[in-house]
């Protein structure tokens, strides 16, 4: 497990400019086009992602008729780790049904400049692209009924244009899997 | 976890070897499945016969099915008394 306390909470969200799992390349949503974005680093074998995934799919169903536009960004190192290959993120994105693209960070540059530093790290965008939230979904990826409260929370201040109670919190997992 | 759950059968809690494992080899030559790996007297606490060995995360499910970077307690318990009663 990794912990990480960098935090960009204030600042414009850096570029994303990723394929997903069908090659389509994908970016932020334009300043206003969306309310908020949920960008999320995940992975495929982290049990702290895992854990959390179904809690981080059922925001983003909840928030979808709002406007909030999720993505989930792997950065390991698949080479390493086989596991977070692309063709295994494919099937994954296949079997489950992701109502979210799934991107693909094969450089690293991504998760570099976003200090992406564990699975999963979120980060919550307002309307103009600014990080208004980073960190972990919940306290507790063990319970599941903890529902990704902190996540949750932030949405809610964001689309109701007032501060999160709660801009950051250390995300908790695995560390990303770097490459040598 | 592994340490109190030793206390708790009566077993010396710092005799636990941690070994890193931080290469391709030494993850070959370990058979070595994620991190952390826990194997009392060699026995896997939670084997997994088919999972590939590699420098990973390792996920465990814990008895009501859900996933977990840790073993399920009960299942390292029982593994340190199977291993008891084996070395008797």
């Amino acid at each position: 497990m990794a912990q990480a306390t960098a935090t960009k909470v204030g600042e414009p969200a850096p570029k994303l400019e990723l394929p997903d799992t069908t090659g389509t390349i994908h970016t932020l949503p334009a300043p206003g086009e969306a309310p908020a974005t949920v960008v999320v680093w995940t992975c495929n074998h982290c049990p702290y992602a895992l854990g959390w995934h179904d809690r981080i799919v059922q925001a983003a169903r909840d928030y979808e008729a709002r406007g909030v536009r999720f993505m989930a960004v792997n950065s390991n190192d698949a080479e390493r780790y086989p596991g977070d290959s692309l063709d295994a993120m494919r099937e994954r994105v296949e079997a489950e049904s992701w109502p979210f693209p799934y991107l693909h960070d094969e450089s690293q540059e991504a998760a570099r400049e976003w200090s992406a530093q564990v699975t999963p790290h979120l980060y919550v965008l307002d309307a103009d692209l600014r990080v208004r939230y980073e960190g972990a979904p919940d306290a507790d990826h063990l319970e599941p009924g903890a529902d990704a409260a902190w996540l949750r929370e932030a949405l809610d201040a964001v689309l109701a244009g007032t501060d999160p109670p709660r801009p950051a919190t250390d995300p908790v997992g695995c560390s990303v899997k770097w490459k040598p | 976890m592994l340490r109190e759950e030793m206390g708790a059968v009566g077993l010396d809690a710092s005799a636990v070897d941690v070994r890193e494992v931080s290469t391709d080899a030494d993850a070959e030559q370990e058979g070595f499945v994620g991190s952390p790996t826990i194997r009392i007297d060699g026995r896997d606490v939670q084997p997994v016969p088919d999972e590939p060995i590699g420098l990973s995360c390792r996920v465990y499910r814990l008895a009501d099915g859900r996933i977990s970077p840790l073993p399920d307690r009960r299942e390292v318990r029982q593994t340190l008394l199977d291993a008891m009663k084996g070395g008797d």
